[in-house]
């Protein structure tokens, strides 16, 4: 076949409004995910087991399903749970509150995994001096075991980081224009999908790409500091 | 809440929903299982090629690792099912769009076998990008030694591989290969997006058909968990009895 590459100068601004889109999900995403992947770990080592079962619960559970599975379901309750709490009926809640709301949920499960992990290195005795200097719970967490735990984290946590940014293309399936969905109305409106679906795929890899070589050389850089 | 709707006749095709849910469950499966096939033969290849000292091969695994992670699954779906056959020429595109058969030809759902192989071979290729740093992570994770005696014994090296490492590596590696497949089974759900009638596609048309959205996700949820239990157990017990005694110390299984 012919291709007609400038169809893609065509579609820049449509292109570019749906990379906004991921960048803005993705970047909500990222500190939710990332703040409440903090609380949740924290609340499945905790000793009371009213908090570690349904953290534990909760997250099992969003592992075990499929992402868009996982999507579907917060675009089914979102609503729900605003008119609920709003008391308000007819509560109009866009697809893209409930995909931000989605993705905050999957994500804090993904890094609640890592930062769990990230917790259980720094050993026991630290936490333990921090009591008997007379820090609370809170103190201790935020002052001593939380600082070590995300250096030690950091490139795991880059890494998914570039692992969430692929998946925000997974909002396609609820009809938000993410790049991908613009890409896939332009194309369908044009009838040059081809030419804009690789596009697509470039632009995601040299991104990707890049980030990925990125957090390879912090890597090293961190190896050589310790 | 009214669990009795998958009992319930669907509207067409002559099945219950409960009817829709096991074929969905049958068509996830099975994308999943062929994609596996693909994705453990040419992740192993992969990832061998990736740890021996052959500069060439190994350059082409490195690169076919690279371009296949970092370019998110969906868009590769849409490459594979959208692109390729457009990119390829003319009759064969046809042929692919056109003149495969009908896999599924029910009123409540239809695809062909273009749809379905577009998704195996799209999850395969991506998962074996993945497949191929586990294995390699494996065989680098063996002592260096083991390759020296093995040359040494005057083994050729395919045969070092054949005897010596992947023997021990695969059983290393059983866990995270484990957590690989369950990643193919979950990721299964984006061929959906290609008009695959899996499982959660599934439990969207029951939603939408009966307007029993929580009873229809719950229902595809709990298939989702039941099936990665019974593979989680399943390996856990394969791996107890492949374990090498004194070398792999977990599962309970070894000496």
């Amino acid at each position: 076949m012919d291709f007609d590459w400038a169809i893609i100068a065509k579609n820049k601004q449509v292109l570019w409004d749906g990379m906004k889109l991921s960048l803005q999900l993705f970047g909500i995403a990222l500190a939710g995910g990332i703040f409440f992947g903090t609380l949740l770990a924290m609340a499945r080592l905790s000793s009371w087991k009213i908090l570690s079962m349904p953290a534990t619960g909760f997250v099992n559970l969003i592992r075990s399903i499929p992402f868009i599975m996982a999507i579907f379901w917060f675009y089914f309750l979102t609503p729900m749970l605003v008119q609920k709490m709003t008391g308000q009926q007819g509560e109009a809640v866009g697809p893209m509150t409930s995909a931000i709301v989605a993705f905050i949920m999957v994500e804090s499960a993904y890094y609640s995994e890592i930062i769990r992990a990230g917790i259980q290195s720094i050993p026991r005795g630290q936490p333990w001096a921090a009591y008997a200097l007379g820090m609370n719970y809170w103190q201790a967490m935020g002052h001593v075991v939380l600082p070590q735990a995300f250096r030690n984290m950091t490139p795991i946590m880059l890494t998914q980081a570039i692992i969430l940014f692929q998946d925000t293309s997974l909002v396609y399936v609820v009809g938000l224009k993410d790049f991908l969905g613009a890409a896939s109305k332009g194309g369908q409106l044009s009838g040059r999908i081809v030419e804009l679906y690789i596009f697509v795929a470039l632009v995601y890899f040299v991104i990707c790409f890049g980030a990925s070589w990125l957090v390879k050389r912090l890597n090293e850089r961190i190896a050589v500091i310790r | 809440m009214d669990w009795s709707v998958f009992l319930q006749k669907a509207p067409s095709g002559g099945m219950t929903y409960l009817g829709w849910l096991a074929s969905g469950t049958m068509w996830t499966l099975l994308v999943s299982i062929f994609a596996w096939v693909i994705a453990f033969t040419l992740g192993s290849i992969l990832g061998v090629l990736r740890t021996t000292p052959l500069r060439i091969p190994r350059a082409i695994a490195t690169a076919y690792v690279e371009v296949f992670r970092n370019v998110p699954l969906l868009v590769q779906m849409f490459l594979w099912y959208f692109v390729m056959p457009e990119v390829v020429p003319e009759s064969l595109g046809n042929w692919l769009k056109q003149d495969l058969p009908n896999l599924v030809d029910l009123p409540f759902a239809q695809f062909s076998m273009w749809e379905f192989t577009a998704a195996v071979i799209c999850l395969g290729m991506y998962t074996a990008s993945r497949v191929a740093e586990q294995v390699r992570a494996g065989i680098q994770s063996l002592p260096r030694g083991q390759t020296n005696a093995g040359l040494a014994m005057g083994f050729t090296l395919p045969q070092v591989y054949k005897f010596v490492l992947l023997p021990m590596a695969y059983r290393l590696i059983i866990p995270p290969m484990t957590s690989e497949f369950l990643t193919i089974f979950k990721n299964s759900s984006t061929a959906l997006t290609i008009g695959v009638i899996e499982l959660t596609a599934q439990s969207r048309q029951i939603s939408e058909y009966t307007f029993k959205t929580f009873e229809a996700f719950t229902a595809a949820t709990l298939i989702y968990i039941v099936i990665t239990l019974t593979v989680i157990y399943a390996m856990r017990f394969l791996e107890g009895r492949l374990a090498v005694p004194g070398f792999i110390s977990q599962a309970g299984g070894g000496h």
